[in-house]
């Protein structure tokens, strides 16, 4: 009441209150009873949208649109610029990037880098699978698990590659290594996150017909979970991506096949910056590429399609 | 032998453990449902009904007391008492209406995934849902999502069927031709259902036999008949006589004790 009165005499000068009407009776109607018209005409009424309207309604056309806007941009800045060394236009880039790939000097370095990625992917992966799978069904797993993940969750991957050249030398494995542990972390946070999230009910009605350890695992919490694991997959594929690229640029320099990051380092040495570019370019396009194609259909085919999200 | 119960369950005391409490949830409940039943077990909110079905599933142990099934001891949940719950989540979001119905049946009973898939067929066209088989269940509504729960049940086929509450999360309207469905299927198939219930009305609409237990913690009150109300409509004069008695029984100690408490 103060509230709502007070401020408003602060800052107007009294008002006359209006005086409320005296509800007027509504108008006398009469009766009727109508039988429904058949449904086969009303559920008819459906017209597809105009051409453009549909385009725009689609996601990846006006996402799209924001690239080229970007590549638009850097495109004018680099040429107003007119320095090569410094900022190279967009089309350069490109040129570089294609010339690169076409030649295999680019496109050996992605390959190589894809290859590593993908062994310290699906190896920390599945070693998240197996670790919550034993955790969830012991208490002292449980606690083991959760006090693993809280130690070392924090500890950023590359800050392991020190200690991960001494134990296991320069090569592919010191990478790998610490790739796992970028993965391992941030997918068993959100997977043992998923499972304690399954509701009761759900537990119960598998339990019901049955299924116990691992099969009630992977038929009942799994994909009841999906919505979280997927969330821990897709920030497990950025840690490992991200540190895989750190990981090259700082030591590849010594290993025979270096990656991408390497290719990046490199380019620096030559001061071709047009090639630190194309290597950055390829950065940021195989992230988007896996984040907005690769993870996004299977998002489509799985939680959305289950109406567990959005 | 036709004279023995199907479900037997003596001197069961039920108890939570909580961080700092123990809840005793039901304190010494017998009951027997014999075959065929519609035993329906009523009581206040909070009486331990719930608990109760819960251990006749097999999640939950008695700390005092026996439950038998045919005679063998109740040791963990099974196929056999297949339970529907309430809740709308008993339902699996990753698998179709019928992928839901068939799963029991590849996972318990074994069966091949054709004959699984035929047989849940036959169970969704016996609860009106034959058109909605390769839905996924966020796209149906309340009643349907329970129709599919209650069809995966039967088509396993279970000893006992026990339902906790399954109508209770639905509107009045739905609730009503729910019932009136899960009479149907009884008279179709004849098989024995525990029903949970805290509604007077629901219990003597749908049992033919009825369990009265007292607030919490659950004790037994009475049991009383209703299968001579088979069919028999809410106006019907029987209908409000057996109403107004579980009424008195289960609120009249209360409203006897009332005064002294305010
Ligand atoms: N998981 C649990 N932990 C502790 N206490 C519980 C739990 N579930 C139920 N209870 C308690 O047990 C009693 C009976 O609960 P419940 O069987 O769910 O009642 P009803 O189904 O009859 O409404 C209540 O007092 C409730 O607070
Ligand atoms: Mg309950």
């Amino acid at each position: 009441m103060i509230f709502c009165s007070a401020p408003r005499s602060w800052l107007r000068p009294p008002m006359p209150e209006p005086v409320p009407a005296a509800p007027a009776d509504p108008p006398e109607r009469a009766e009727f009873e109508r039988s429904p018209s058949d449904i086969g005409t009303i559920g008819a009424v459906e017209a597809p949208l105009a051409r453009g309207e549909r385009l725009f309604g689609n996601i990846a056309f006006r996402r799209a649109l924001v690239l080229i806007g970007i590549a638009v941009l850097w495109e004018a800045y680099g040429r107003w610029l007119h320095d090569s060394l410094l900022f190279p236009t967009f089309t350069d880039t490109l040129r570089v990037f294609v010339q690169g790939c076409l030649s295999g000097s680019l496109s050996g370095r992605i390959l190589t880098s894809l290859r590593v990625l993908l062994i310290g992917y699906v190896a920390g992966v599945a070693l998240a699978g197996m670790l919550t799978t034993l955790a969830i069904s012991t208490r002292t797993g449980n606690d083991i698990l959760t006090v693993l993940t809280a130690m070392f969750n924090p500890l950023p991957a590359i800050a392991l590659l020190p200690l991960a050249l001494i134990w296991f030398g320069l090569g592919t494995f010191s990478i790998v290594f610490v790739l796992i542990h970028g993965v391992l972390w941030a997918v068993v946070l959100n997977t043992s996150a998923g499972f304690r999230a399954v509701p009761e009910t759900l537990r119960m009605s598998g339990r019901n017909v049955g299924l116990s350890g691992v099969r009630y695992v992977t038929q009942i919490l799994m994909p009841a979970a999906s919505a979280s694991i997927l969330a821990g997959l897709k920030i497990g594929w950025a840690f490992a991506w991200r540190t895989l690229i750190a990981a090259e640029l700082v030591f590849g320099v010594s290993s025979r096949s270096g990656g991408l990051g390497w290719y990046i380092f490199q380019a620096r040495e030559e001061l071709e910056t047009a090639k630190v570019f194309a290597g950055l370019f390829a950065v940021i396009l195989i992230g988007l590429l896996v984040e907005s194609v690769i993870f996004r259909a299977i998002e489509a085919r799985t939680v959305r399609r289950w109406g567990m999200q959005r | 032998m036709n004279s023995a119960a199907l479900l037997e369950a003596q001197g069961v005391t039920l108890q939570y453990k909580t961080q700092q409490h123990l809840v005793t949830a039901t304190y010494r409940v017998d009951f027997s449902v014999h075959k065929s039943d519609r035993f329906v077990i009523l009581g206040p909110s909070g009486c331990g009904k719930s608990t109760l079905l819960k251990a006749v599933g097999g999640f939950l142990k008695p700390v005092e007391g026996s439950i038998t099934l045919a005679g063998r001891p109740i040791s963990g949940p099974g196929p056999g008492r297949m339970m529907v719950f309430q809740e709308f989540e008993q339902l699996m979001p990753w698998k179709t209406v019928l992928g839901n119905v068939a799963f029991p049946m590849r996972v318990a009973r074994r069966l091949p995934a054709r004959e699984a898939r035929e047989r849940a067929r036959a169970a969704l066209e016996t609860v009106h849902l034959a058109p909605f088989a390769d839905v996924y269940p966020h796209m149906l509504s309340g009643g349907m999502k329970m129709r599919v729960a209650i069809a995966r049940a039967l088509a396993l086929e279970p000893e006992i069927l026990l339902m906790d509450e399954p109508f209770a999360a639905l509107d009045a309207l739905t609730r009503r031709q729910m019932q009136q469905e899960l009479f149907e299927l009884w008279k179709m198939l004849g098989f024995t259902m525990l029903f949970v219930t805290h509604s007077i009305e629901e219990a003597v609409t749908l049992g033919s036999r009825i369990l009265l237990l007292t607030a919490h913690p659950g004790q037994v009150r009475a049991e009383l008949n209703a299968a001579d109300l088979d069919g028999v409509d809410s106006s019907d004069p029987r209908f409000g006589k057996l109403t107004r008695r579980i009424h008195d029984l289960l609120f009249g100690a209360a409203l006897l004790a009332a005064p002294a408490d305010a």
